[in-house]
């Protein structure tokens, strides 16, 4: 399939509904050949350009379809059978459960080979960035504040101060961002502070969102003052972009999730050979020791040495638990409950 | 024909391989069995535990999957997982397509094999009664798993087993060897006993032996038996030939003499002189192969009696002096006492076949001296006489068998007397040295024996 326009057409036809795969961003950086590595993933274009054109220029006959979609829409076109070469999602759990189900393909090399344990699952998953969940203030409407290092000290700052927080406190909206979701799950499970937050944000009546980049928009623009949850590699490449010392990345020291940035090659992949040379690529820049000019960490950059003390997610079968709809029904129930007191 | 001990090796390392082969079956199969039990654990924990979560809400079966329940199923092996939970065969959750389980009575885990999303799976099930309402509804809970982690567990525990499978043969063949040669060892050393011995020793083998050799020992002792009593039948035969011999010879002899003494014809006379110098000869020779096969059968068991050669010397030459006195020879005896080690009857012997020849190539009216000397190693009898001597060509060559002297015209022989001689002190670790008398005429003999 040499049109990437079939291709969606397709897609959008397998799906039946047009809005089932909602396509947010897409471009072709056509190579000298023929082959065509199709590309689906929940990075966003401004993120993940640079290593696109680095494989670009280490693979140049090789053009590079690529198709950014919200994590849980990649994971029902891929259950659906969309054809793509190579499936990126931050939303481990989704990743993780197509891998399970039967969705991925093996693939094995000296690059995965190299990856440490927790950064694979049997030849099927490869993390290639550790992310922190992170929250980030605007430092204008924060003025005057200490600055909280815990949920403890969070959830009193925002109990004390209900006229400067209410409806500018943001956080994902867990029944539609698949990322959201893990990030929620993985705090029930780890913190009890974690319900004690979402009853004190839903009484300041939240705003929530789909995405981290929008949430980091509104922190910047003065519209939220504080947004729970955010994904910290964004945060940090929007600071690094404009530091006009409006925003400001908080790592909670309590507790903190890291999330694995995963590949994964459809059953249904069909250029497999250059799936394979993209995730080798991604693994061997997941190993890189030194930051560099990279806009997502490696792996090793958000494990040891940061105050979090936690391991990132673990990759494996538990992550399907909340994947479960019976579980999921009661775990959306439940922080509605907290969410929308109004 | 291959050896005793590489047949046996051979063997023994066949039973090895077997038994090295059947333990690495054993152990290939019990870690299976291992691995398999251990997935059966989790699976009937992993299964139980969201059985325990079920409930019933407003006459609704509701239930919450523990996040323990999976994360157990993910410590042990990157497995895939895979569950589904039925009230009363309608699908509450999970993955609807998996193959049924086997039924059993409610509360009791039941575990199936099959196949699921194009792999062996291992499913354990527990069926619990909620009661929804009025009445107890059967849920049933499957939780599943493919089985890459109990094949890989089984196939690393195999290699290993493989590993040490074959170093047990290796060490089994080693150990083989070694067997082989330590239990053939009593085989050797009774082949080492008997090849050490003299071809005279025949005395029974008494040595221990293990009870599988005592057919052979006897066997042999047996033999050695029969080999000494032919022997011995031999011996009596030669002496028993000899004195049959020179019996009748000496008969011829005296009715010889007697004749001569009473014949005047002087060609008759002659005649009768050449009977009686045949006679001897005869008789001499008859003795001599009789000297010479005593003294081939004792050199074999040597005696190292001490004795004084003075004393032996004066024997032997009393023995000979009646031959010595017919032709009228005179013996003269220089001896001093000397202590030797030595097989008394084998040196007479020696000394009377050189005494013997010196008598007999020495011309009549002369002197035949016995000097017995001794130096720091050595003692000696030298015979010196004053005949033709040892005439041309190598002196050595004189002690061969039947060899006789270049210069022995006339004088009839066997050549058999410096050959026994040499026999003898080649026994003793002496030898036998022929030379030129000192004042150049006549031959000196010597029979040179070590010290100590």
């Amino acid at each position: 399939m040499r049109i990437p326009g079939l291709a969606l057409g397709l897609i959008l036809w397998a799906l039946g509904t047009a809005s089932a795969l909602e396509v947010e961003d897409h471009r072709l950086y056509p190579g000298t050949g023929d082959r065509v590595l199709r590309i689906v993933s929940t990075t966003d274009l401004a993120v993940f350009e640079p290593y696109v054109l680095a494989f670009g220029s280490a693979r140049p006959e090789i053009s590079v379809d690529y198709s950014v979609v919200s994590s849980s829409v990649l994971h029902s076109a891929i259950r659906e059978g969309a054809q793509f070469d190579l499936a990126l999602s931050s939303a481990m759990d989704l990743q993780f459960q197509l891998a399970n189900d039967g969705f991925a393909q093996p693939y094995r090399s000296a690059a995965t080979e190299a990856l440490p344990d927790w950064a694979r699952w049997r030849d099927l998953i490869f993390a290639f960035t550790t992310e922190p969940a992170v929250v980030v203030i605007n430092t204008a409407r924060f003025d005057g504040l200490p600055l909280p290092t815990t949920r403890q000290e969070l959830i009193a700052i925002l109990r004390d101060n209900p006229d400067r927080f209410a409806g500018a406190v943001g956080t994902y909206d867990v029944r539609d961002s698949g990322l959201g979701y893990l990030f929620a799950t993985q705090e029930d499970r780890s913190t009890d502070a974690y319900w004690r937050l979402n009853e004190v944000m839903g009484r300041l009546g939240p705003r929530l969102y789909c995405c981290s980049a929008q949430m980091i928009d509104d922190i910047d623009e003065g519209r939220l003052a504080l947004a729970y949850n955010v994904l910290g590699s964004y945060a940090a490449e929007r600071l690094a972009q404009d530091s006009g010392g409006r925003i400001q990345i908080l790592r909670m020291q309590d507790f903190a999730n890291v999330m694995l940035r995963t590949a994964i090659v459809p059953a249904t992949a069909q250029e497999i050979e250059a799936a394979g040379a993209m995730i080798d690529m991604l693994a061997t820049l997941g190993l890189r020791e030194a930051p560099g000019d990279w806009p997502l960490p490696s792996l090793s950059q958000t494990g040891e040495g940061e105050a979090v003390g936690f391991g990132p997610i673990r990759l494996g079968p538990a992550l399907m638990v909340y994947l479960d709809p019976l579980n999921r029904r009661a775990f959306l129930e439940e922080w509605e409950n907290a969410m929308e007191q109004r | 024909m291959t050896s005793i001990g590489q047949r046996l090796t051979l063997l023994l390392a066949g039973v090895a391989a077997l038994l090295s082969l059947l333990s690495w079956g054993m152990v290939t199969g019990f870690a299976r069995q291992a691995a398999e039990r251990t997935q059966d654990n989790v699976l009937a924990a992993s299964v139980t535990t969201i059985a325990e979560t079920l409930r019933s809400e407003q006459g609704e079966v509701r239930l919450e999957l523990p996040y323990a329940a999976f994360a157990m199923l993910g410590a042990i092996s990157e497995d895939r997982v895979f569950y589904r939970v039925t009230a009363a065969g309608r699908m509450l959750t999970g993955y609807d397509d998996l193959p049924p389980p086997s039924g059993a009575p409610p509360g009791q885990v039941v575990f199936d094999t099959g196949d699921y999303s194009g792999a062996a799976i291992r499913m354990a099930s527990v069926t619990r009664l909620v009661l929804a309402g009025a009445e107890p509804v059967p849920v049933t809970v499957t939780v599943a798993q493919t089985r890459n982690g109990v094949d890989a567990i089984a196939s690393e525990l195999s290699r290993l087993a493989a590993i040490l499978s074959v170093a047990f043969f290796v060490l089994a063949v080693t150990l083989s060897a070694f067997a082989a040669r330590t239990s053939l060892r009593p085989l050797n050393e009774i082949a080492a006993a008997v090849s050490r011995r003299g071809p005279s020793d025949l005395r029974p083998l008494l040595r221990a032996a293990p009870t599988e050799l005592a057919p052979l020992m006897s066997a042999l002792n047996r033999l050695m038996d029969r080999l000494g009593q032919s022997i011995r039948r031999s011996e009596d035969f030669i002496a028993e030939a000899a004195h049959r011999i020179r019996t009748p010879l000496a008969t011829v002899r005296t009715q010889a003499e007697i004749a001569l003494r009473t014949v005047q014809d002087e060609g008759e006379r002659q005649r009768l002189r050449r009977i009686i110098r045949a006679v001897d000869e005869s008789s001499r020779s008859a003795g001599q192969l009789l000297d010479h096969a005593t003294v081939a059968y004792r050199t074999e068991d040597l005696a190292r009696d001490p004795l004084d050669l003075a004393d032996l010397a004066a024997q032997t030459a009393a023995a000979m002096e009646p031959t010595a006195a017919m032709r009228d020879i005179r013996l003269h005896l220089k001896a001093a006492p000397v202590q030797v080690n030595g097989d008394a009857v084998l040196l007479d012997n020696a000394l009377r076949n050189v005494l013997d020849n010196a008598i007999k190539y020495s011309p009549e009216d002369t002197a035949v001296t016995l000097r017995i000397g001794r130096s720091e190693t050595e003692a000696r009898i030298s015979v010196i006489d004053e005949g033709p001597g040892l005439g041309e060509g190598p002196v050595e060559a004189l002690t061969e068998r039947f060899r006789r002297g270049s210069n022995t015209g006339g004088i009839v022989g066997s050549g058999l007397g410096l050959t026994i001689a040499a026999d003898v002190l080649r026994a003793h670790g002496g030898r036998l040295e022929l030379a030129t008398a000192q004042n150049g005429r006549g031959a000196c003999v010597s029979l040179v024996l070590p010290l100590g």
